[in-house]
């Protein structure tokens, strides 16, 4: 039953879901309204047990004074600081904003800023012509560059001989535009449908009870 | 003196003349009400020909009423060159209104067009928008049961060899033989979302022969209700390979669910620990790349699957091994070779040959003018 309970009450809550997809009228309306109020009050209680995982780790790790302890007490200060700002002066007060502003975004920043980097060195080991598919990749970037930055439609313009550039003036765009809507988005959609019956055959194992591993039963 | 007179009257003629601006506007016609259609009897649908004097005028204002000839009230405006407005203001199912629309310009004149009406907001019970949804829906999972049948009656499947679901076990092997952890990652997004249960699906398997090797698995999570299924997959996992004791609920904890603190998180975790294997196995947005960057710095042996294409390329660059899509949420079944999920596997390649078919079929009658399957699979 402690297995079957919870596979039922999948089952039933699927279905309904489904049904009321194609369904417009009122009590199944009504009923996916209510769902999803339910669904914002449980998601409330993911608060009190991210907290709760969150202070059990980072307490534990100063206690017991592991080499990871001072990032522990850093955690803390910024989670107490915050909230004591934060129900005292409140998330309006200039205080609490100050704090988001000047610690908070920067620090967002600077995370999203390394991507810039990280961008540079994949498209270095990525485009390193070991393979034909690695040269066919190295081949079409290369291309959309060109027709995208700046400098290559320069280059197209003022140093390409005047008989080319008078025979097919946008060469470049046309290029990479016909890239990236022919084969690019022949396999993108591709993907697509795949995810797309992917998504479907996954929802059905679930719903039928035959996919069980996300119930931590095992097999 | 007759001149005078003269003089007299022509002016006074000029003067009682009407101007231009005073004459009324032109009002709309062609007032149309209906019940908008595959609704749940919420809203009514009111479309117009545009006033003669439409650049001159300012606004349309709708007016409804319970009564064909009195006590009609605003219920909503639209700029000029606009015909349609969909009513939605506390209407009540089958009752009946009536409505005429005001074209109105900024001097303050306007003009009523002919009232229309009466029309009842009605719920329907099918959507037929959707027709073809539902279909689709029908025989997709028909396949499916169809061939999880099969596969119940003994019938055994052939399925194409993945190299990133080939590559699970030698990165589990390699983390138990180097005695690292491993690092398994699903994603941003939370339980509801299709590819983070798959990521889940594959936490189980991989979970379980890491519970046999007794080597520890690491999950920072930035939702808490993905942490606390991930906590009992993992224990499970270890339950059922008989060694509870092996198994630490502190290795699964939530991190936070703030994007890039997440990564800083992550990639704190990674320099720290050096994991010998990462998983990432859910959807991702913009830090799948300095995630996967910084794994591929501590050389550890990274899998990745996912179902946003716009980060596949990233994965690919900066992983071993990526599943691509579909991949992802095969890779539970291949994993574990039941029979049933294989069967369900089956049904998804059949799946995919009648939508290539359909594909092909739309193609060729399209090329021939023919256009029915157009119209059949356009969603309005």
């Amino acid at each position: 039953m402690k297995l079957r309970l919870p596979l039922i009450l999948c089952l039933l809550c699927g279905l309904l879901m489904i049904i009321q997809f194609f369904i417009p009228h009122p009590p199944f309306t009504n009923m996916y309204e209510r769902l999803l109020d339910w669904a914002i009050i449980i998601g409330i209680f993911a608060v009190v047990i991210g907290l709760s995982s969150l202070i059990k780790i980072h307490y534990t790790r100063i206690v017991r004074k592991t080499s990871d302890a001072p990032y522990s007490m850093v955690v803390f200060v910024g989670m107490i600081g915050m909230a004591i700002i934060g129900i005292f002066k409140g998330i309006d007060s200039k205080w609490f904003e100050w704090m988001f502003q000047n610690i908070q975004v920067p620090m967002q920043a600077t995370m999203f800023s390394l991507l810039a980097f990280f961008i540079a060195s994949a498209a270095y080991r990525a485009f390193r012509a070991r393979t034909f598919e690695a040269t066919l990749m190295l081949v079409t970037a290369i291309l959309i560059m060109f027709a995208r930055v700046p400098i290559g439609n320069f280059i197209w313009q003022n140093i390409m001989p005047d008989s080319i550039t008078q025979w097919q003036p946008d060469l470049p765009n046309e290029i990479a535009g016909w890239i990236l809507n022919v084969p690019s988005m022949a396999a993108r959609r591709a993907i697509l449908l795949g995810i797309s019956l992917g998504g479907i055959t996954t929802s059905l194992k679930i719903l039928l009870g035959i996919e069980r591993s996300y119930m931590g039963s095992g097999d | 003196m007759y001149h005078v007179f003269a003089i007299f009257f022509i002016m006074l003629s000029i003067i009682g003349q009407p101007k231009a601006q005073d004459q009324p506007l032109a009002a709309v016609t062609g007032l149309n009400v209906y019940d908008t259609p595959n609704d749940d009897g919420t809203s009514i649908t009111i479309t117009w020909e545009l006033s003669k004097d439409d650049e001159k005028i300012n606004n349309y204002v709708i007016l409804r009423s319970i009564s064909p000839s009195t006590g009609f009230e605003t219920v909503g405006q639209v700029p000029a060159k606009t015909n349609k407005y969909v009513d939605e203001k506390d209407l009540i199912r089958d009752s009946d209104y009536y409505y005429k629309v005001k074209a109105s310009d900024d001097k303050g004149s306007s003009s009523d067009s002919q009232v229309s009406g009466p029309v009842k907001p009605l719920a329907q019970w099918f959507n037929a928008d959707y027709k073809f949804l539902g279909i689709a829906v029908i025989v997709f999972c028909g396949i499916i049961i169809f061939c999880i049948y099969r596969a119940k009656s003994g019938q055994d499947f052939f399925i194409r060899k993945i190299a990133g679901i080939e590559a699970v076990d030698e990165a589990i092997g390699r983390a138990t033989e180097m005695g690292r952890p491993i690092l398994y990652l699903t994603g941003l997004s939370g339980v509801s979302d299709v590819s983070t249960l798959a990521g889940l699906n594959i936490l189980g398997r991989v979970a379980r022969k890491a519970a046999e090797y007794e080597t520890p698995i690491l999950i920072p999570a930035c939702d808490p209700f993905v942490m606390v299924v991930e906590r009992e997959i993992v224990k499970g996992a270890h339950i059922d390979v008989g060694k509870p004791d092996t198994y630490k609920e502190d290795n699964i904890y939530f991190a936070t669910d703030d994007q890039f603190a997440y990564v800083a998180a992550v990639d704190g975790l990674m320099l720290r620990e050096r994991p010998a294997a990462i998983f990432y196995m859910g959807y991702f947005y913009a830090e799948s790349l300095i995630l996967a960057e910084i794994g591929n710095s501590t050389g550890a042996i990274q899998i990745a699957g996912t179902d946003a294409d716009s980060q596949l390329p990233f994965f690919i660059a900066a992983c071993d091994y990526t599943l691509i899509g579909e991949e992802l949420y095969a890779a539970s079944a291949y994993l574990s070779r039941e029979p049933l999920l294989m069967g369900s596997l089956k049904g998804q390649d059949w799946s995919k040959l009648v939508i290539m078919a359909v594909i092909a079929l739309g193609v060729i009658l399209e090329s021939f003018g023919i256009h029915w399957i157009s119209f059949f699979f356009h969603l309005s």
